[in-house]
């Protein structure tokens, strides 16, 4: 297959951090190329300048052949490149059809007019092709994050492009919808697009690339056949060490039961749900994206109102109906996005971590410098921040840093149920070994941890027990010795307790 | 999809009969024909500014320099047609649209460009042009006999029947809801205000549509500023003074979301016409103009809190509509399996 | 297999110039000695102590406002009623002391007015969650509406004479007790904001509402309280300003709503939220409050003040984001 993209010695700076350096990449027509590496590899970047987000400071870009400036996104699709991106790129009050084609509605004949009727019809035909079920009129507010990638495949097709780029797409996927994104993917093949697939899921990567090209910190590290190479390989590639325990092995002292929950309801979001965490444990809470893990995480710590239930921490009942009751009951509550959620960028690491224990300060801050500082070292230390001082805006650190610094502030507030939504998201695969064993490190000394996440792997290796949530309910419950691979996933699929 | 865009628009709609219908109740020459023809003569110019303002709100921007703007426009070809009085109309229109085009892009430059706060600057520039006004006249009035017949005749005079200003308003209409649902600059500017990362994504030149809308906006608001002027006969600096507030009370109460991406033509319409019925029918019920600002402001806020409760829904809907005791009995199964 | 621990991380960050010198309020204390020099250089009588010292007369109440607006866009929110507020609370007391009603009780009757109405706006931004804008250009409307109607076409005046103490009163025989007034103020949001917990969170609230709301803080709670104030110091000021012109007419405090942002956005608050400080806010009060003095006593009437005054705002906002210097700082 001949090489339709191929990009030499690209490079790219941020003010004084280097994202890429000489980075090199080819992807051939009609075959998958996955672009591996850990988070911070400058994958991300990579693909904005091949869609034209970014200028590269150095390196060439061509496309069959011809070299090719792309200053603007316009230019990059013009140039037959488009992307699917992580966050999907959607206007949700526009409808699907529009959604496709803004930028470039089809135009009727006659007097100079967007040909709506058409359109629709273009767009259902984009729909047939893939074999995808969607109303071209609907909006795109409705639909679910799966539907929303397949519009935007539609309007990487719609653009005739040579290369879809595709950002981790599966990422919120239930198994159906990845078989149907694969099959889709075989159909931009079969088209002769070539397409550049960027996932952290080697069972993904063996399943349908053709080749690899792996990056690390901003470098061209090898690439190759799929077929000639082992995930192993491919993680030492990666990391650029060896990575073999990711999953400490602890031994856990597991207490009485510290947080009780009894038939916790909401009237949209999430019904019946009863479950307990004991000291020394670390719950597991698995689910596909949409399952109602997070609302439930989220009404137990005050956010949202619950229609029906009872918490219990160390027996008594709460009434929790802000974050400050449930700060103030010991439960503690990192959110997934920990940037936009969890940090507030234009502060300091200081005022950062001591923000949700301010009453324990008084009212005034004078002369308390020295107590908050006290308390953000200590936490801040524990966790191995990398900053240059307590008064550095925290839009400064990195994001792991970013991250450290919110998993500080929940920290210091010494709570006794710790919730962490998605702990490794966005953390590269060197750290989150890190993250892991700093997860033990806090069961280990008594606290309860319920951890969300959507990684099986992660799931099964770290908890001990699993509970899994089916939309909105709780599907079944296994300890860490009878979880399976298959069984914890059939669960999560809202298959019954056989 | 249609049909739920109607739904807003046609309860709207049914809003402003229904109190013109009230209003007729009381002092039936309101709903005669030449009480009609008074509303919209009076509201063609509110209608015209309301169109333009909502092609800059779908952007998730607000102008408040239009108001201004308009005076300094309509002193401007006031005091041309004062000291020349020999020059033609043709030629003064066009004359005030070019001086509010080109107000208009000092914001569309600051705004789209430097990508400046546009609350931030059109203030300024509101304080700008205002005292301008003082600057180019020395604070003299123009009045009606220092304007020429022909100047002050144009908006009133009929054409098929309708003022002037009416099929002007007619015209704006038209041409925004055919800019807005027609045309690719149009439907991108739904896109920015909607959310402005992906627009940039999908290579709509961002700058340049922003810097487009105030040029716009500017451009309305000199044509106005003529209208304004010839219109009441006379120019002076204060008029139309907080006028653009009225502007954005319309299209708030069409439905024209302030967060952007959100408003239609026959929305924004409407939201005049509500303005427009309630300032003109203040006098038909002998009540007091001091009430007006009053009721205005009761009005207001009566549309927006009706219209921000269609807003946000209570949760994400995730669970089916089984029965709940089917998760029950799940529950109790589940909890069977928990290790003691 | 744990990963190194890294350098140890300094308290805090060493005073240095380039830091210091790169602030607004650097900027702003530059400008306002330009002024003041361009004043005392071109006009005789601009440092005469007596017309400074009466100078401040015109500012002194805007600043009350400004102070209250200031927190209100550090928390991302606005508040364009607040000179309506002020006519409705001139106009309340005005009515109140037809009825004879001692100037003591006057002054609670025109603060109480402020009070309410800021409650009125906090209640609608919160409660229904509508953009602050939009309700105070709906608010705005109504409690100028509701002046206008209780005033007609008159005025109020014959204020009793220990009511205009205060807003005509000197202390120290030549410093306007307003002026003290302010400055007493100036002191005290300075405090609240920048050495309060309570301060810590309102800048929280403005970094990232959502965050701070994870956190524990009552994101409306505070907004209500912060509108409640604003219509409060809106009310306070309407007391001074009645005591000083002795009377309540229609238009009093005509646009003020607008000169009280631009002494905000002048004074390098962010209308992004999250970042500004008092001290800003107060040197921008001086500036405006020395430009308006100076074109005062060169006769320049007054609405061409607001040339100067719109042309100031656009050139502060414009000249750092095109040159990217001067970064609004919140400490």
């Amino acid at each position: 297959m001949a090489p339709i993209l191929t990009a030499q010695g690209v490079s790219k700076r941020f003010g004084g951090v280097r994202a890429l350096h000489e980075m090199h990449l080819t992807a051939h027509a009609g075959e998958v190329l996955a672009l591996i590496g850990e988070n911070g590899a400058g994958k991300s970047t990579m693909v904005k300048i091949l869609t034209g987000i970014f200028a590269p400071d150095a390196g060439e870009i061509a496309i069959d052949g011809r070299p090719l400036r792309f200053d603007t996104p316009l230019a990059a699709a013009r140039a037959g490149i488009t992307a699917v991106h992580q966050e999907t790129v959607m206007f949700d009050q526009l409808s699907v059809a529009e959604n496709i084609f803004m930028g470039h509605h089809p135009m009727a004949r006659g007097w100079p007019r967007i040909d709506w009727p058409g359109m629709e019809n273009r767009a259902a035909a984009l729909f047939e092709q893939l074999e995808i079920d969607l109303s071209p009129a609907a909006r795109v507010k409705d639909l679910s994050i799966a539907q929303r990638h397949f519009v935007e495949i539609a309007r990487a097709l719609s653009q005739q492009s040579k290369v879809v780029i595709m950002d981790e797409p599966s990422a919120a996927l239930s198994r159906r919808e990845i078989d149907e994104l694969y099959r889709i993917v075989g159909r931009l093949k079969a088209r002769g697009t070539a397409v550049i697939f960027i996932s952290h899921k080697f069972d993904e990567i063996f399943a349908i690339a053709d080749r690899y090209t792996v990056m690390r910190d901003g470098n061209f590290v090898g690439e190759g056949r799929v077929e000639d190479t082992t995930p192993q390989a491919l993680i030492s590639m990666m990391v650029g060490r060896e990575v073999d325990q990711i999953y400490p092995k602890r031994a856990a002292a597991i207490g009485q039961a510290v947080l009780e929950v009894r038939d916790l309801s909401h009237p949209t979001e999430f019904d019946g749900i009863s479950f307990q965490v004991r000291r020394g444990e670390i719950l597991g809470f698995y689910g596909l994206i949409g399952a109602g893990r997070s609302e439930v995480m989220q009404a137990l710590f005050g956010l949202s109102a619950v229609s029906r239930g009872e918490i219990r921490i160390d027996g008594s009942a709460l009434t929790i109906r802000s974050p400050q009751d449930a700060i103030r009951s010991g439960i503690a509550y990192v959110p997934e996005d920990r940037q936009h959620e969890g940090a507030h960028l234009g502060m300091t690491i200081r005022e950062n971590v001591t923000l949700p224990q301010l009453r324990r300060f008084g009212l005034f801050l004078l002369g308390k410098r020295r107590r908050e500082l006290q308390i953000a070292r200590s936490y801040c230390e524990r966790l191995r921040l990398k900053a240059a001082d307590f008064d550095q805006a925290v839009e400064e650190l990195s994001g792991g840093n970013q991250q450290k610094v919110v998993l500080a502030k929940w920290l210091a507030t010494k709570p006794k149920v710790i919730i962490v939504d998605e702990p490794t998201k966005g953390i590269d695969v060197g750290s989150k070994a890190a993250v892991h064993e700093f997860l033990g490190e806090l069961v280990a000394q008594g606290l309860a941890v319920i951890m969300v996440s959507s990684e099986l792997p992660e799931v099964l290796g770290l908890a001990d027990r699993i509970v899994v949530m089916h939309r909105g309910r709780i599907r079944r419950e296994f300890a860490a010795a009878e979880a399976s691979s298959e069984s914890v996933a059939a669960a999560a699929m809202g298959a019954a307790a056989c | 999809m249609l049909s739920m865009l109607r739904r807003r628009e046609v309860q709207l709609g049914l809003i402003v009969v229904a109190l013109a219908c009230a209003v007729g109740f009381r002092a039936p020459v309101f709903l005669s024909a030449r009480g009609l023809d008074s509303l919209f003569t009076d509201t063609a110019i509110l209608v015209m500014m309301v169109l333009a303002q909502m092609l800059v709100i779908l952007t998730r921007g607000v102008d408040l320099s239009v108001a201004a703007n308009l005076a300094l426009c309509g002193m401007l070809v006031a005091r041309i047609g004062q000291f020349h009085p020999g020059v033609p109309l043709a030629l003064l229109v066009p004359c005030a649209m070019f001086f509010g085009l080109v107000l208009g892009s000092i914001n569309g430059l600051l705004i789209g460009f430097l990508r400046l706060p546009p609350i931030v600057v059109t203030l300024g520039a509101m304080s700008v042009f205002r005292g301008s006004i003082f600057v180019m006249s020395g604070g003299a009035w123009v009045s009606s006999h220092q304007m020429s017949p022909a100047f002050i005749d144009f908006p009133l005079q009929r054409l098929l029947g309708l003022p002037h200003l009416v099929w002007l308003a007619v015209g704006a209409t038209l041409l925004a809801a055919y800019l807005t649902v027609y045309t690719r600059f149009g439907r991108e500017l739904y896109a920015i205000g909607n959310h402005p990362v992906s627009a940039r994504y999908v290579g709509i030149p961002i700058a340049r549509r922003l810097f487009a809308v105030y040029a716009i906006s500017g451009l309305v608001a000199g044509l106005c500023g003529y209208l304004w002027v010839a219109r009441y006969a006379v120019a002076f600096t204060e008029i139309a003074n907080g006028f653009e507030l009225s502007v954005i009370a319309a299209c708030v109460i069409g439905g024209v979301s302030i967060a952007g991406g959100v408003g239609t033509v026959a929305g924004a319409v409407l939201g005049a016409l509500f303005l427009g019925v309630i300032n003109n029918a203040l006098p038909l019920l002998q009540i007091s103009p001091f009430w007006e600002s009053a009721i205005t402001g009761a009005i207001i806020l009566v549309a927006v809190v009706l219209n921000a409760r269609e807003g946000p829904q209570p949760g994400r809907r995730i669970l089916d509509a089984h029965a709940a005791s089917e998760s029950r009995a799940a529950a109790a199964g589940a909890e069977a399996t928990v290790e003691p | 297999m744990s990963a190194p621990a890294g350098p140890a991380i300094a308290d805090g960050r060493a005073l240095r110039w380039g830091r210091v010198l790169g602030r607004w309020e650097t900027l702003l204390v530059v400008v306002l000695a330009a002024v003041v020099a361009a004043g005392g250089a071109a006009l005789p009588q601009f440092l005469d102590i007596n017309n400074l010292a009466d100078s401040t007369f015109n500012f002194s109440e805007k600043a009350l406002i400004a102070l209250a607006m200031a927190l209100l866009i550090i928390v991302r929110e606005i508040d364009i009623s607040v000179a309506a507020i002020l006519a409705l609370a001139s106009v309340a007391m005005g009515y109140a002391n037809t009825l004879g009603v001692p100037a003591a009780g006057l002054a609670c009757i025109g603060i109480g007015t402020g009070a309410c109405c800021g409650a009125l706006n906090g209640f609608l931004v919160t409660r229904f969650g509508i953009p602050s804008i939009v309700v105070t250009i709906g608010t705005m409307s109504l409690y100028r509406g509701i002046a206008l109607v209780v005033l007609g076409d008159q005025a109020y005046s014959h204020y009793p004479e220990s009511f205009g103490d205060w807003g005509q009163g000197y202390a120290f025989g030549f410093v306007p007790r307003e002026f003290l007034v302010m400055l007493a103020f100036v002191a005290l949001f300075a405090l609240v904001l920048h050495a309060t917990t309570i301060g810590r969170r309102v800048y929280a609230i403005g970094s990232n509402p959502l965050a701070a709301r994870f956190s524990g803080v009552d994101v409306d709670a505070y907004r209500l309280g912060l509108f409640i104030l604003a219509g409060t110091m809106a009310g306070l000021a309407g007391v001074l300003l009645t005591g000083r012109i002795g009377s309540t007419r229609p238009n009093i405090a005509l646009g003020w709503e607008l000169e009280a942002i631009t002494m905000v956005i002048l004074g390098g608050v962010s209308i992004a939220g999250g970042a500004g400080t008092i001290g800003g806010v107060f040197l921008a009060v001086l500036t405006l409050g020395m430009i308006t003095y100076a074109l005062g006593l060169a006769n320049v009437p007054g609405i061409l003040m607001t040339i100067v005054i719109g042309a100031l705002l656009l050139v502060t906002i414009a000249v750092p984001a095109s040159l990217r210097i001067g970064r609004p700082a919140r400490r």
